[in-house]
């Protein structure tokens, strides 16, 4: 008799599928639930602190109510910007040349490198740009911080700029090829293109990693009470900030410093927002 | 009759294996020539010898002499790039450039080398799509259709109206149309016959009446070897080696 057979069969499969269903929606709603109970936590506490004053006025001194986080803001943007001036290029450039020439012991060499890169602890990055700048210049510096987080850049930008290029098909390399234009000129104008939305992504995954990082700054960029947006001087950061006032035994310091996590939040989300249209808006119909 | 390409005593190998064993070929100048044989006979890889494409597969090395017309294809001091430009390069499947538009994809080989103003660009452009026979289906998106939107079949031409903008003196086209409906095969083989005027084409195909229907000339490869190369009428009606025979009359293969 085959129809009993069949039956317990379609059965079998279905019960099979339920599981499996079942356990990597769990596993969804494990990785998305804490992500939106920390977004929820940050927002219900930093927005009753959280005003026009907060981001566009000072920090006012310990025992004063009110002030804000203005420097903080504007030092974090300075820091990161530069820090992405030095990061991105070398990333990108690493990048290329690992997916391009690096298929031998040279490559593997600065693959290993940058995998052990991207295992230091942040705090060492920071005691290297500390012996690095810091030390070289005599002082602390916005400079020195940007280059502790311009190189911890470099290995995630490198390792995922590398991987999307080799996804670009062996067809669209040898099409270039095929019509004699040079292996450099294939990079530049057919490979990276081609690739760049992955490398757009690899940009903002650096960014959003470095974004929230307090320990490098700590002995480079240091933090400042004060306005500064010299290259050379110390400068405040948000994360810093929010460090800071968290230690501090006073509620309406830790009001502020949520209001600040919020603010930080907020700014690393547009700038993966930011990128995320930037790359999947194709310049032409059909592209990608 | 003019040899267009003259090949002597080519050896390729993968690695430790070899792919090609002593090919001597001349191939006609102005004429199609079609490649034919089994799968993993040695003709994909018997064309990607002749414009340099062989080694740039990891591990793959040749030897012998290849020349297109008086350029010595394995001279020494000839660059990979100089060879290409004189050879154009059809693939088996269509592979426009994702990101550029079709007027882009059409121009990337005069553009990405830095030759041709605007004006003779433009004339490039519409001048391969005409020969491609593509022009009047895409001449009102050239530049706001990426060359990725079309259909399978108007990409190949695509494709060949890209490789034909560099006006190269030799074209090569492995297995164009194996990857097409009949419709666009069809298409594809009426511009053979009429690429033919102008350029030396050589052509892979695994399709016998394929070959039958577009080459002149047809040279057939079994394990690497050159078994038969002759006129195309000569080959399918009464070809000298047992083996060709026992091919084209579908004994194996």
């Amino acid at each position: 008799m085959p129809k009993p057979r069949s039956q317990e069969i379609h059965w079998r499969r279905r019960l099979s599928n339920g599981l499996a269903l079942g356990s990597i929606t769990v596993g969804a709603l494990i990785v998305t639930v804490p992500l939106f109970l920390i977004l929820g936590t940050v927002v219900i506490r930093g927005l009753p602190a959280l005003n026009w004053a907060f981001i566009t006025q000072m920090p006012k001194p310990v025992g004063e109510t009110g002030g804000g986080m203005a420097n903080a803001i504007v030092g974090s943007l300075e820091i990161l910007a530069v820090a992405s001036v030095i990061g991105v290029p070398l990333g990108i450039g690493t990048g290329i040349y690992l997916a391009e020439y690096g298929r031998n012991k040279w490559g593997n060499l600065v693959r290993f490198t940058a995998d052990v890169l991207n295992g230091v602890p942040s705090i060492v990055m920071g005691i290297t740009a500390w012996a690095l700048v810091v030390v070289t210049q005599g002082h602390f510096s916005l400079l020195a911080g940007a280059v502790a987080l311009g190189i911890m850049m470099i290995p995630v930008i490198s390792r995922t700029t590398e991987e999307v290029l080799l996804l670009v098909p062996q067809p669209i390399r040898e099409a270039a090829w095929g019509l004699g234009i040079p292996h450099w000129r294939t990079i530049v104008s057919v490979i990276v293109p081609t690739a760049s939305s992955g490398i757009l992504t690899s940009i903002m995954l650096a960014f959003a990693r470095i974004a929230g990082e307090a320990a490098p700054l700590m002995f480079t960029a240091l933090g400042n009470v004060y306005w500064n947006t010299n290259l050379n001087q110390p400068t405040a950061a948000l994360p810093l900030l929010i460090y800071e006032y968290a230690k501090q035994p006073y509620e309406q310091l830790h009001q502020q410093a949520w209001a600040g996590a919020l603010v930080l939040i907020t700014l690393i989300m547009l700038t993966v927002i930011t990128f995320r249209w930037l790359s999947g808006r194709g310049a032409i119909k059909g592209a990608n | 009759m003019d040899a267009a390409i003259h090949v002597q005593k080519l050896n390729a190998w993968f690695g430790s294996k070899q792919a090609l064993f002593d090919i001597n070929l001349e191939v006609p100048d102005k004429r199609t020539t079609a490649i034919i044989g089994p799968s993993g006979c040695g003709k994909s890889t018997f064309v990607r010898c002749l414009n340099r494409m062989h080694e740039t597969v990891p591990d793959a090395r040749v030897e012998g002499d290849v020349a297109i017309g008086d350029l010595e294809v394995y001279g020494k001091g000839v660059s990979p790039v100089t060879v290409r430009r004189r050879v154009g390069m059809v693939f088996q499947k269509a592979n426009p450039f994702p990101t550029m538009s079709i007027y882009d994809n059409v121009a990337a080989g005069l553009k990405l080398n830095g030759f041709g103003s605007r004006r003779e660009l433009d004339q490039v452009v519409e001048r391969s799509l005409h020969q491609a026979a593509l022009w009047n289906e895409v001449k009102d998106d050239l530049k706001k259709k990426s060359g990725a939107s079309l259909s399978g079949g108007q990409q190949q031409r695509l494709c060949i109206a890209r490789a034909l903008a560099v006006e190269p003196d030799v074209l090569l086209m492995d297995e164009p149309a194996s990857a097409l409906d009949p419709i666009s095969t069809s298409k594809i083989e009426d511009l053979i016959f009429d690429l033919k005027k102008s350029y030396t084409v050589v052509i892979v195909t695994h399709n016998m009446q394929q070959a039958a229907r577009v080459a002149d000339d047809t040279a057939f490869f079994l394990m690497g070897n050159l078994v038969e190369f002759d006129k195309t009428e000569t080959m399918f009606t009464k070809p000298s080696d047992k083996r060709t025979e026992d091919y084209i009359t579908g004994r194996f293969g």
